[in-house]
């Protein structure tokens, strides 16, 4: 029966989602809704239709019909929004989720065709993005925005659009620093290889004329290339602290001085190489750790999926107001699919209110007259009235930015390994410098000086100071490849000394979507019919449910339909009165807290039983269990603890498991592990964890599409890849363990090294080969032995 | 040998021209979407087409 009804499902030619009903059809084409119809005709007017030659169903559903962007009509919002303009041009960019294959690139790229207002589009596809030169004297920006949407490709405006403006990032220009010192690089290790090599004696000039050279080319690599590790080592050592920089400078200003006296004196070549290479080498060490993800933000809060503008009503008509403007008192308007942007009490309507980005629960809540809804929910359904109690920032959601997790400095939550280290090996590398100073000091000053400052040079940590950005960067992009993004190489470290893992429930142990829905009662398939044909006229998300549990079937005229929102469907077919809803709607009581989730059914006054709707417990949830004696597992929900027995299966200790938190609640428990000297480790999924997320040693976000929405935190991992878990766990061990490792290897480097240092006999020859040697041990080994690890925790 | 000032010079300036080259990409921000031109060339032009229609 299944296998058949596949066959027959016919699919949206627009978006690929099964058609439920067969209205919509052009040219043979089947859509699954009128939006789906709307922009393929849209399309075809304009001669577009290679749209779908590229791919199959590159449409995103229209589900949504109603466009409500009046709101960008107001000056002070598109102010903040696009990035330039003159009389004659505006230039804007959007974020657009949707975007994801060629056929959105080709279609984006030739809207001028539909509009000719329209200069030029720009799509770059990685960081979703659409920017547009436009005439704003014919082509408004609201006009813009609808014709996008009226393609399928609606833009993403949130409130973080119109605050991220004011603190863009100072663009830093490490490429640039690469180049030039790559540069310097290769020019000065030409001009030594004559010295190497051996100059005779009448070509003194030469040998001179190199140096000088020589000195001119380590200029930019010092000064412009090296500063940044000047600037940081001084800063460090205001703040009393002796970090990895500190040699480093040290080491980068001992050879460029010995090098400009050498040649200056004529003493010897100097190590110009030597330096270009270590300034060079650090910098690719540099960038090879700050892996950047263009398609997902960490820093993401409230602000970015909160709307921008708010409709008040005032003296009896609708205005759209920016959101910072918005005060207590004022009566707002919100529509279907639109988000609460503030506390508030409901006047008027009936509201069906989806949490879903805050608690992760996909199904949506009924709330009543007089209730405080608070913000963060999506209303779906129809309009409803409410009034403002609390601002913006103050409400029960967003009052836990003002929390002082978010407003402490980030950066030093635990000390990584090359923090711990780079103190002791300071120190040491400076004894045996001075001591080999003063032991030369009595029978020769200048063997003292050289002996000095060869120590320095040699010593320099410059393998040490490779070994964890070459780790890390390896390792970060093993967890890439398995779908397990972290914001820094840091959090790499940070993952191993995790000892105690919180877990969130609704969203994050259980799956968001793909809830399954479960009827226990035996039904004709005459019912099911009724049934179909009764919720198919429902937009409510558990009719659609129900509707594609019953797969198929041929839908019969239905008389007298009435819905009532957040409570169920009455509807006679054929003479059989239909009804469909909660308990209380069929039979007036209400049963308890659960009956949320559950849909009663009742035909000509024979009760049928009810469709359940099960969270599924994510994959590998039995995996998470098992770690529990080497870490400990707590759950933290926000829910009613009537799943609390299912629960009990995977926790072994019924003490851990937190019901009813408040967001705040949430953040003040992972405080009191760490008061008690645990590192936590916080996975979550929605904005009622984000204050968690912060304050734990390492936040991790769920979520089933990396390009959603997703809270703030220090890693994002994919619900398809939550089963790994344990394994991401084992192997950040062994990362660190590779660090471990290789730093015994440019130990060794440094050993040899300094026995010859410390007699004041390094040739700069000897420096030049050991230098780039060691960095290319480092590099070899660390990939290597990552990606070894990775092999070993199936990870590859 | 005095040739040789003149070669390391030639050579010196060479290759300064290219680091310039390399700075203005970097300005110009031609290195800021490496994706994106990847899957733009794989589409057809359809501008002719559409006129002579």
């Amino acid at each position: 029966m299944t296998e058949n009804a596949i066959i027959e499902k016919t699919i949206c030619y627009h978006c690929g989602d099964e058609c439920l009903t067969p209205e919509f059809i052009i040219e043979d084409k089947h859509f699954c809704c009128h939006g789906c119809k709307s922009v393929f005709q849209i399309l075809s007017e304009n001669k577009l239709c290679s749209y779908y030659n590229y791919n199959d169903h590159p449409g995103a559903t229209r589900t949504k019909t109603d466009k409500r962007f009046d709101y960008l009509n107001e000056p002070s919002i598109i102010r903040d929004l696009i990035d330039y303009t003159d009389e004659k041009i505006t230039i804007v960019t959007f974020y657009i989720p949707h975007i994801h294959c060629s056929s959105c690139l080709w279609l984006l790229e030739q809207l001028n065709k539909i509009n000719p207002a329209i200069y030029n589009c720009r799509v770059d596809f990685l960081k979703k993005q659409l920017n547009v030169r436009f005439d704003h004297q014919k082509l408004g920006l609201r006009q813009l925005v609808e014709l996008l949407f009226d393609i399928g490709y609606e833009p993403l405006i949130s409130l973080q659009d119109i605050i991220k403006k004011q603190n863009s990032t100072t663009k830093d220009n490490l490429v640039q620093k690469i180049a030039v010192a790559g540069f310097c690089f290769g020019n000065v290790m030409l001009l030594s290889f004559p010295e190497y090599f051996g100059l005779s004696a009448h070509e003194q000039t030469l040998r001179h004329f190199f140096g000088w050279l020589n000195i001119l080319f380590c200029i930019p690599a010092v000064f412009f290339s090296g500063s940044g590790y000047f600037v940081s080592a001084w800063q460090n050592l205001r703040n009393k602290v002796l970090n990895i920089d500190f040699p480093l400078a040290l080491g980068i200003a001992v050879l460029f001085l010995r090098t400009v006296v050498e040649i200056l004196t004529h003493t010897g070549p100097g190590f110009g190489d030597t330096l270009c290479g270590l300034v060079f080498f650090l910098l690719i060490g540099k960038f090879v750790q700050k892996k950047t993800y263009n398609h997902i933000s960490f820093e993401r809060d409230y602000r970015s999926f909160f709307p921008v503008a708010v409709h008040i009503i005032a003296e009896g008509s609708e205005k759209p107001t920016p959101l910072s403007q918005l005060r207590i008192h004022h009566r707002i308007v919100v529509r279907n699919n639109e988000i609460i942007p503030a506390d508030a009490i409901l006047l008027k309507g009936e509201a069906l209110i989806d949490f879903s980005f805050v608690t992760g629960e996909s199904v949506p809540v009924s709330k009543t007259l007089g209730e405080i809804i608070y913000a963060g929910g999506r209303q779906t359904g129809e309009a409803i009235e409410m009034e403002v109690i609390k601002p913006v920032s103050q409400s029960y959601l967003t009052q836990l930015w003002n929390n002082e997790a978010f407003t402490r400095k980030q950066g030093n939550r635990m000390q990584t390994f090359n923090e711990k280290v780079s103190k002791y090996f300071t120190v040491v590398l400076l004894i045996i410098a001075f001591s080999s100073l003063i032991f030369w000091l009595s029978t020769d000053i200048t063997r003292g000086l050289a002996a000095f400052t060869a120590v320095l040079i040699v010593a320099c940590p410059c393998a040490l100071a490779l070994s964890t950005p070459f780790t890390m960067s390896a390792a970060l992009s093993i967890f890439d490849r398995n779908l397990f993004y972290l914001k820094n190489t840091a959090a790499v470290e940070q993952m191993a000394g995790i000892d105690t893992i919180v877990l969130d429930k609704t969203g994050t142990i259980t799956t968001g979507e793909g809830n399954t829905i479960k009827n226990d009662s035996i039904l004709s398939e005459y019912q099911k019919q009724l049934i179909y044909s009764v919720c198919i006229n429902s937009n409510h998300p558990l009719s659609k449910m129900i509707c594609r549990s019953i797969v198929n079937m041929q839908r019969m005229a239905v008389a007298e339909y009435r819905e009532i929102a957040g409570q169920g469907i009455a509807a006679t077919i054929e003479r059989h009165k239909i009804r469909i809803g909660s308990a209380k709607f069929l039979f007036g009581s209400a049963e308890g807290p659960s009956n949320a989730s559950s849909v009663h059914l009742m035909i000509d006054e024979d009760y049928l039983g009810y469709y359940s709707f099960i969270h599924n417990y994510r994959v590998g949830m039995d995996k998470i269990s098992a770690l529990e004696p080497a870490y400990r597992l707590h759950l933290l929900s926000g829910d009613q603890d009537h799943e609390q027995y299912e629960l009990a299966g995977f926790f072994k200790n019924i003490k851990r498991l937190h019901f009813n938190q408040s967001p705040q609640d949430k953040l003040d428990f992972i405080q009191l592990l760490q008061e008690q000297g645990a590192k936590v480790m916080m996975i979550g999924d929605g904005l009622n964890d984000s204050g968690a997320l912060k304050q734990s040693d390492l936040g991790i976000a769920v979520t089933d599409n990396v390009n959603n929405f997703s809270p703030g935190s220090d890693a994002i991992l994919d619900g398809k890849s939550f089963d790994k878990l344990p394994a991401f766990l084992r192997f950040s061990k062994d990362t660190v363990k590779i660090i471990h490792f290789s730093f015994l290897i440019s130990l060794t480097y440094n050993l040899v090294g300094l026995s010859y240092a410390v007699t004041g006999k390094l040739s700069p020859l000897t420096a030049a080969v050991l230098m780039p040697l060691s960095t290319v041990t480092i590099i070899s080994f660390t990939s290597i032995a990552a990606h070894v690890a990775a092999g070993k925790r199936k990870l590859l | 040998m005095s040739i040789i000032y003149f070669l390391i010079g030639c050579s010196v300036f060479m290759a300064l021209v290219f680091l310039g080259a390399f700075f203005w990409a970097q300005r110009s921000g031609q290195n800021d979407d490496l994706y994106t031109p990847s899957i733009r060339m794989l589409l057809d032009d359809t501008k002719d087409e559409k006129s002579e229609k």
